[in-house]
C-alpha cells in the first residue's frame, strides 16, 4: 500500500536565530478562505457559533493561537486552525488553502527593525498593535502579516516562495544584527 | 507617491498596479456604435491637470480603486472603490 | 598643521591611513581632508577637464574638488569626497584623473590648450566626420577628461534598503533642526532627525560661539543626548536626505559602514531609506560661495567657513599665514578664530569700503579685492588691488567668502522655484514648494544662531499644528544674534581665468561666451558650458554663474531665472537604491513540490516566469539534450510520461453567477458545461486579441476551477477582479487563487490509465472517466482531483493533490512510470508534444493574434457577449489574408527550421515588402523524424500544400517549407479518447 508523505516547505530551513530576532516555521493547522455571501453578519455568526471567533474588521484579526481569523483582503477572510464546520458554507464561500500558504513567526526585539527592511508599512506598535493584520508586500512577494504578540509577527507567503521568504528575512536579520 | 486605499488606508505606491483612465468602467453595450467602442478601448485624454484613473491594489487587498489626481501637482484629491464608483454610477 | 587645544577629534585615538600609497596619521573624528591638511597635504586632486591642481575647497558634502577613490580592488569606490570620508585604520585613498601621478600629471597639457577648449568646445570641434565620433573623439575625450573610474568588478559589498515612518522629519541637525526636533519631541510627536554629518550640531561644531551659556557644540551634544533618550525620536546621523517626493515621501542615504574597516560580508555598507513623514522641517543650512578671481582654484584657497571648520572642528590650521577675502561680516570670524588660536593672519581683504571691524591684531584692507594668486602647485601668494594700488601678500591659505546660499535644493524637487531675496543676495524657498515641508533657519535665509534657534521652534510649532498636537513649551537658549551684512561681489574684474564651477572647470569667461553666443537661458547656458552638471551639481557655483549670466545679458538675477535642483541632493550609489534586489533578491523564486527530485535527477531547471521547471531529465548515456527530449517524447507517445504542471494558474470560482462570469470572460459557453466535465476556453482582451487560454472544470453547479497558463496567471486574476469589481459588481461570485494549494501532475500516454489505477482507490474506466471528465478521487488515501485532459494528444490525465503531498506523489508516479518503461518528462518534451499536436502557447498567442488568426473563430460564441467580442469582429481582424496559424515542415535541402524566421512566397525575394508571416514554434518531431513548426502565414491554411520559403536573416538560414495542418500527429484525435 502506497502512503503519501506530507512535507512542510519551510520547516527544514528553520529555525534561525540571528541577533535579536528569531524566525520559526509555523504549523497553523487548516487554512480556510472565507468569503461572505450577501450578508457578512450571517457568516460572522456562523463562524462564532462553530469556532468561537467573529469575522474581523479590515486590518484586524480575531481569536488567538488556536483559532484565529484574519482579514485577508477585500471580501476575504482566512480562518486558521480548525477544519471548517460545514455550517460555514451556508453563509459564505469556503475554499481550503491549507497547502497554499507557508507561515513563519518572526519574534524578538529586533523584529520590527527586520521587517522595516522588507515591508513598506509602519509596523511599529503604535500604528500596528497586537491583532493588527495587513495584506502587503515583503520585498517582491504578496504576503499577509499579523502582529500576534508584543514582539511577534506571523507572516504568510505563497508556499512556492518559501525559500525566498526565508532568504529575504535572513538577509534582513543579518543586516540588522550586524549594525549592533 | 502614496495612495489612500479606502479599505487598507495610506499605502506606498509600490503595492498598486496602474491600469489607466477610469473610462474603463463604462463598457459600451455590445451593439453600441463603433465610435463608442473606439472611445472605450483606444481613445484617451492626456490631461495636464485633474485626471481619474484606475489602480489595482494588487499587493494589498485586491480592490480596484478610482484615483482622482492632478498630473501636474501630483496631488491626489480622492480615492474610492471602483465597486462604489460603479454602483453610484458616478463614473462621468 | 594641528593646533593644540582645538577641535572635536579624539586625540587619544590615532589612526593611520594612506593617500596615493603614502602613510599618514590622523585622529578618530578626522575626515580625509582634515587629516591631509593636518599633514600639510594640500594638493588632493586634478580637475576634470584641464587637469589643474586642486585642493579642498569646502569642509562638507558640497565639495567640488577633493574627489578621490576610496578602497582598492572590487571594493574601490570612485569620486568619494575627502571632506566627508572619515578616516579609519587601514583606509586606502587614491587620487584620480591624473597620469602618471597627482604631482606630475601629463594631462595637464590640456590646461595649456585651454584657449581651444572653452565652452561649447565639443559641439564645435567634433561635428564631423560623423563616424569619427564613436570611433575616435569620444574614447579620447573620455580618457582625458573625467572623474574616477569604476573597478570593473562585481560589487561585493552588501547594501540595504529600509522604510521608516514619522510624524515629523527634521532634515538637518544644526541649531534649527535641533530646536525643531526638541520642540516636536517634547510635544510627543514621532520624530526622525537626519543629518549627513557624523554627529548632530551642524555649524555649531565649526564655530566658536555659545548657546545657552555653553560652547555651541556642547549645547548640541546635550540636546542630542536628550533626543536620544526619548522613545519617540530616531536620530539618523551619517544620513543624507537626498530627495523629496509626492505624498510626504523622502529618500535618504545612510552611510552605515564607510567609516570603519569592512569587518564581514554582512554589514551593510549603505542603507537607502524611504521615509514617509506627515510633516517635515527642512533645516538644511546654507553653503558658502566663493568669489571668482584669476587663478582662484589654487590648492590653499578655500571658503572662509571651511577654514574655520578645519580649525574649530578638527584642530587643523590649513595654513601658516592665513588671509581672508570677503564681501561680508561673517568671514571676519575666520580671521578672529585663527588669530585667537595663534595662527598668523597675514591680511583681511574686504571688498566693502564701509566695513567696520574695530581693532584687529591683523591688517584689514577695506574696499580691496584679490585679483590673482601665485604659487606652483599650491598657493604661495595673492595679488590684491587696494584703494591705493596693487600689492602682493605672502600666504599659503586664503579664506574666501562671497556670502551664503541657503540650501534650498530639496524644496525644488517637486518643481518648486526658489525666490530671490535681494537683501541677502540669495535664493530662499518659495512658500509651499513641497507640501508639508516647512523650511527653517539658514536654508530659509535666517543666518544668526539666535534666529535659527527661534526659527526651529517656530517651524516645529507650525508642523505640530498641522499634526493637531499641542506644543510643549521649549525655552529658547541665549545665542549670538549678529546680523548678516554683505555687499554682492561675484567675480573680480580682470584678465585670465576666474573659476566658478571647480568640478567642471567652468570659468567666468565661459559663461560670458555662452551669453555672447546667445545661450541666454540658464538651462541653455548650463548645457553649453556644463556648469553645475557634475557630482556636486554646482552647489558652490550655481548662484554666482547665474549672477554673471544676468550681468552679461543685462538682466537682473530673478529675471534671468533659477537653476533646477533635482534629486539626489548628493550622489547615491545605484547599489543602494537597488539594495535587496541583487542575486536571489531580484525576484522571488517559485519552486514546485517536485523541484528537489527534479534537481536530484539532474534536470537543468529553466525559468518560466518566476517558476523553475525541469528542462529535461538526462540519462548518463545521453550526450545532447535532444536525445533526452526525444526519449521523453517517446514515453508519452509509447507508454507513459509524468510531468509537473502545478505552475499553471488555478482559480477556484464559486457563486450563483460563476457561470455568468465564465461566459463573459471566455469566448465560448461555460454555463452549458455539465458538472464533472472540463472545457477548453479562450479569453480575449477587450481589444479583441487573445489574452490567454486554458481549461475550466465544473466541480458543482456553482463551483468551477479555472486554469490559466503559467505566464498569465497573475494577469487573469487581475482581469477577473476587474470584471467583477469594475464591470459587474452586481454578480454574486467569489474566486480565490488555488495555484499553490494543489500539486498537479500530467500523466500522459497509452499506459496512463494503468498507472493511475495502481494508485487510485476506485479504478477508472472510459465510462465514468471519458475524455474531458473531472472529479474527486482518492489517491493513496489522500483526497485529490482528477482531470482527463491532454496537452499532448495522447490519452492523458492531470492528477492533483494538496501540495504537502506533491513531492511524495511525484516520486511515486515517476517510479511507476519507469516500471512501465516510461518516466518523467520536462519542458522540452512537453513543447515537442504540443507542437506535434498543434496546440498553442504564448509563442502563438503573443498579444497580436486573434481567435480568427489561430483558427478558433468558431469558439467565439454567437449566443452571448464576451470581453473582446465586439472589437474582434472589426473589419481587418477577420480578413482571409491575415497572417493565420499553419503547420510548417521543411521539404528542401535545408532541413533546419528556426523560430523567428520570416516567410515568403517560394520564389520571392526575402525583403520586408514581400514578408508574408513568421515562424513561432519549432521542434524536432521524433514521431515524424523531421523538424516541424507552427507559424503565421498570410492566408493561412487556404495555402495548405503550397511550398514557401523561410528565411532567418539572423542565423543565416534559407529553407523551403511545405504549408500543412498544424496538427501533425493523430489529426483525427483518436488517441486522446482511446
Amino acid at each position: 500500500m502506497v502512503e503519501l508523505k506530507a512535507l512542510n516547505p519551510i520547516e527544514r530551513k528553520l529555525p534561525l536565530s540571528i541577533g535579536g530576532a528569531l524566525l520559526e516555521a509555523l504549523d497553523l493547522g487548516a487554512l480556510t478562505s472565507l468569503s461572505p455571501l450577501a450578508d457578512p453578519a450571517a457568516l460572522s455568526e456562523a463562524l462564532e457559533a462553530a469556532h468561537g471567533v467573529e469575522l474581523p474588521k479590515p486590518g484586524q484579526s480575531t481569536g488567538g493561537d488556536d483559532v484565529r481569523c484574519l482579514w485577508f483582503g477585500r471580501a476575504e477572510f482566512l480562518l486558521l486552525g480548525p477544519v471548517p464546520s460545514d455550517a460555514l458554507a451556508q453563509n459564505g464561500f469556503v475554499v481550503d488553502l491549507s497547502d497554499a500558504w507557508c507561515a513563519v513567526s518572526l519574534s524578538g526585539a529586533a523584529s520590527e527593525n527586520v521587517l522595516a527592511r522588507l515591508i513598506p508599512l509602519d509596523l511599529r506598535s503604535r500604528a500596528f498593535p497586537v491583532g493588527a493584520t495587513a495584506r502587503t508586500q515583503l520585498q517582491h512577494m504578496n504576503v499577509s502579516i499579523t502582529r500576534v504578540g508584543v514582539d511577534r509577527f506571523m507572516i504568510l507567503a505563497f508556499r512556492s516562495m518559501a525559500a525566498t521568504l526565508v532568504h529575504d528575512l535572513k538577509n534582513a536579520m543579518e543586516g540588522v544584527a550586524a549594525r549592533d | 507617491m502614496r495612495i489612500n486605499c479606502p479599505i487598507c488606508g495610506d499605502r506606498d505606491r509600490r503595492e498598486f498596479y496602474y491600469q489607466g483612465a477610469a473610462v474603463a468602467l463604462d463598457r459600451p453595450a455590445p451593439d453600441a456604435a463603433e465610435t463608442s467602442w473606439d472611445d472605450y478601448v483606444h481613445l484617451r485624454d492626456n490631461p495636464a491637470g485633474p485626471t481619474r484613473e484606475l489602480w489595482h491594489h494588487e499587493g494589498g487587498c485586491s480592490a480596484w480603486v478610482v484615483v482622482a489626481r492632478d498630473t501636474v501637482s501630483h496631488e491626489i484629491f480622492d480615492v474610492v472603490l471602483a465597486v462604489d464608483a460603479k454602483t453610484r454610477g458616478a463614473t462621468a | 598643521m594641528r593646533v593644540a587645544g582645538k577641535g572635536l577629534i579624539d586625540r587619544t585615538k590615532p589612526v593611520r591611513f594612506t593617500f596615493d600609497g603614502k602613510s599618514y596619521g590622523g585622529f578618530q573624528g578626522d575626515t580625509v581632508a582634515s587629516a591631509l591638511l593636518a599633514n600639510e597635504v594640500r594638493l588632493m586632486a586634478r580637475s576634470f577637464k584641464y587637469h589643474r591642481p586642486r585642493g579642498v575647497l569646502t569642509a562638507g558634502s558640497e565639495e567640488p574638488n577633493a574627489l578621490m577613490t576610496a578602497g582598492v580592488g572590487a571594493q574601490a569606490e570612485p569620486n568619494v569626497r575627502a571632506t566627508t570620508q572619515e578616516i579609519y585604520e587601514g583606509l586606502k585613498m587614491r587620487s584620480q584623473n591624473a597620469f602618471p601621478s597627482l604631482a606630475f600629471d601629463l594631462m595637464a597639457i590640456n590646461d595649456l590648450a585651454a584657449p581651444f577648449l572653452g565652452a561649447g568646445f565639443y559641439y564645435k570641434t567634433f561635428m564631423w566626420p560623423r563616424r569619427f565620433w564613436e570611433a575616435l573623439y569620444e574614447p579620447v575625450i573620455r580618457r582625458a577628461a573625467g572623474l574616477g573610474g569604476l573597478s570593473g568588478k562585481s560589487n561585493p559589498d552588501p547594501y540595504e534598503k529600509a522604510f521608516a515612518f514619522c510624524d515629523l522629519l527634521v532634515i538637518g541637525g544644526g541649531p534649527t533642526g535641533l530646536m525643531a526636533a526638541l520642540t516636536a519631541a517634547r510635544s510627543g510627536a514621532d520624530v526622525i532627525i537626519a543629518d549627513e554629518d557624523t554627529r548632530l550640531g551642524g555649524r555649531l561644531l565649526a564655530e566658536v560661539e555659545t548657546v545657552g551659556h555653553k560652547a555651541g557644540h556642547a549645547w548640541a551634544a546635550e540636546v542630542a543626548a536628550e533626543l536620544d533618550g526619548m522613545d519617540n525620536v530616531r536620530i539618523m546621523t551619517r544620513t543624507t536626505v537626498t530627495g523629496a517626493y509626492d505624498g510626504g515621501m523622502y529618500a535618504a542615504l545612510e552611510r552605515v559602514n564607510h567609516h570603519r574597516p569592512r569587518r564581514d560580508s554582512i554589514t551593510p555598507l549603505e542603507c537607502f531609506w524611504r521615509i514617509h513623514a506627515k510633516q517635515t522641517v527642512l533645516a538644511a543650512g546654507a553653503q558658502e560661495r566663493p568669489i571668482a578671481f584669476q587663478n582662484n582654484d589654487r590648492p590653499g584657497i578655500m571658503t572662509a567657513g571651511a577654514v574655520r571648520a578645519y580649525l574649530n572642528r578638527w584642530g587643523v590650521a590649513p595654513g601658516k599665514h592665513v588671509t581672508v577675502f570677503a564681501n561680508n561680516d561673517d568671514a571676519h570670524r575666520t580671521a578672529r578664530d585663527m588669530a585667537a588660536a595663534g595662527v598668523h593672519v597675514a591680511a583681511v581683504i574686504d571688498s566693502r569700503h564701509d566695513t567696520d571691524v574695530g581693532n584687529t591684531p591683523y591688517r584689514v584692507f577695506k574696499g580691496a579685492q584679490v585679483c590673482g594668486s601665485g604659487g606652483r602647485k599650491e598657493l604661495e601668494s595673492i595679488q590684491i588691488r587696494t584703494t591705493t594700488g596693487m600689492e602682493a601678500i605672502q600666504t599659503d591659505c586664503l579664506a574666501v567668502s562671497g556670502g551664503w546660499n541657503p540650501a534650498v535644493h530639496l524644496t525644488c524637487h517637486m518643481n518648486g522655484r526658489p525666490t530671490w531675496r535681494a537683501d541677502i543676495q540669495a535664493f530662499v524657498p518659495s512658500e509651499g514648494a513641497v507640501p508639508g515641508m516647512i523650511p527653517a533657519g539658514a536654508c530659509n535665509g535666517v543666518f544668526s544662531t539666535s534666529g535659527c534657534l527661534a526659527s526651529g521652534v517656530e517651524a516645529a510649532t507650525k508642523a505640530l499644528a498641522a499634526l493637531d498636537r499641542k506644543v510643549a513649551l521649549v525655552e529658547l537658549p541665549d545665542a549670538d544674534d549678529v546680523p548678516y551684512k554683505m555687499t554682492p561681489l561675484w567675480a573680480v574684474a580682470g584678465k585670465g581665468r576666474a573659476w566658478l564651477d571647480f568640478q567642471n572647470d567652468v570659468s567666468v569667461k565661459d559663461i560670458k561666451q555662452a551669453a555672447q553666443e546667445n545661450f541666454r537661458s540658464v538651462e541653455h547656458m548650463k548645457r553649453y558650458t556644463t556648469q553645475g552638471m557634475a557630482t556636486d551639481q554646482g552647489k558652490s557655483s550655481n548662484v554666482a554663474s547665474l549672477a554673471i549670466l544676468a550681468d552679461a545679458t543685462g538682466r537682473g538675477i530673478p529675471e534671468t531665472g533659477t537653476t533646477t535642483f533635482r534629486p539626489p541632493y548628493t550622489p547615491v550609489s545605484i547599489a543602494a537604491m537597488g539594495a535587496g534586489a541583487q542575486g536571489k533578491g531580484f525576484a522571488p523564486q517559485r519552486f514546485t513540490t517536485s523541484h528537489e527530485q527534479s534537481v536530484q535527477m539532474g534536470a537543468p531547471m529553466i525559468e518560466a516566469g518566476l517558476w523553475y521547471r525541469p528542462s529535461y531529465f538526462p540519462r548518463d548515456s545521453e550526450k545532447h539534450w535532444r536525445q533526452s527530449c526525444d526519449r521523453e517524447v517517446g514515453y508519452v507517445r509509447g507508454t507513459v510520461g509524468v510531468c509537473d504542471v502545478s505552475t499553471l494558474g488555478k482559480i477556484d470560482i464559486q457563486g450563483q453567477d460563476a457561470a455568468a462570469l465564465l461566459d463573459f470572460v471566455y469566448t465560448n459557453m461555460f454555463s452549458t458545461l455539465k458538472v464533472g466535465r472540463v472545457r477548453y476556453g479562450l479569453m480575449l482582451r477587450e481589444d479583441g486579441f487573445v489574452m490567454d487560454d486554458g481549461t475550466c472544470a465544473r466541480l458543482g453547479d456553482t463551483h468551477f476551477v479555472m486554469t490559466t497558463t503559467t505566464a498569465a496567471a497573475g494577469a487573469v486574476m487581475r482581469h477577473l477582479e476587474f470584471v467583477t469589481q469594475c464591470l459587474h459588481p452586481e454578480w454574486q461570485v467569489s474566486f480565490t487563487s488555488v495555484t499553490e494549494q494543489w500539486a498537479q501532475f500530467a500523466v500522459a500516454g497509452p499506459k496512463s490509465r494503468d498507472l493511475l489505477n495502481g494508485l487510485l482507490k476506485d479504478r477508472i474506466g472510459d465510462e465514468r472517466w471519458p475524455f474531458m471528465a473531472c472529479g474527486p478521487v482518492s489517491v493513496a488515501g489522500v483526497a485529490g482531483r482528477l482531470f482527463r485532459i491532454s496537452f499532448s494528444g495522447e490519452h492523458a490525465y492531470e492528477i492533483a493533490v494538496p501540495s504537502r503531498y506533491g513531492a511524495s506523489l511525484f516520486a511515486e508516479l515517476v517510479k511507476r512510470a519507469e516500471a512501465m518503461e516510461g518516466g518523467a518528462y520536462g519542458m522540452e518534451a512537453l513543447n515537442v508534444l504540443r507542437i506535434e499536436k498543434g496546440h498553442i502557447t504564448h509563442s502563438e498567442i503573443h498579444g497580436r493574434t486573434t481567435a480568427f488568426d489561430i483558427g478558433m473563430a468558431r469558439m467565439v460564441s454567437a449566443k452571448k457577449d464576451c470581453v473582446g467580442k465586439t472589437m474582434a469582429a472589426r473589419p481587418g481582424l477577420v480578413e482571409e489574408d491575415r497572417e493565420r496559424l499553419v503547420g510548417l515542415r521543411p521539404v528542401g535541402d535545408v532541413k533546419a527550421l528556426n523560430a523567428g524566421a520570416h516567410l515568403f512566397a517560394h520564389k520571392a525575394d526575402a525583403v520586408r515588402q514581400n514578408d508574408q508571416g513568421y515562424v513561432t514554434s519549432v521542434a524536432f518531431s521524433p514521431s515524424l523524424q523531421s523538424m516541424i513548426g507552427l507559424g503565421f502565414l498570410k492566408g493561412g491554411l487556404a495555402r495548405e500544400g503550397e511550398i514557401i520559403r523561410a528565411v532567418d536573416h539572423l542565423r543565416g538560414y534559407d529553407t523551403e517549407l511545405e504549408v500543412c495542418s498544424p496538427v501533425f500527429v493523430d489529426p483525427e484525435g483518436e488517441r486522446v479518447r482511446g
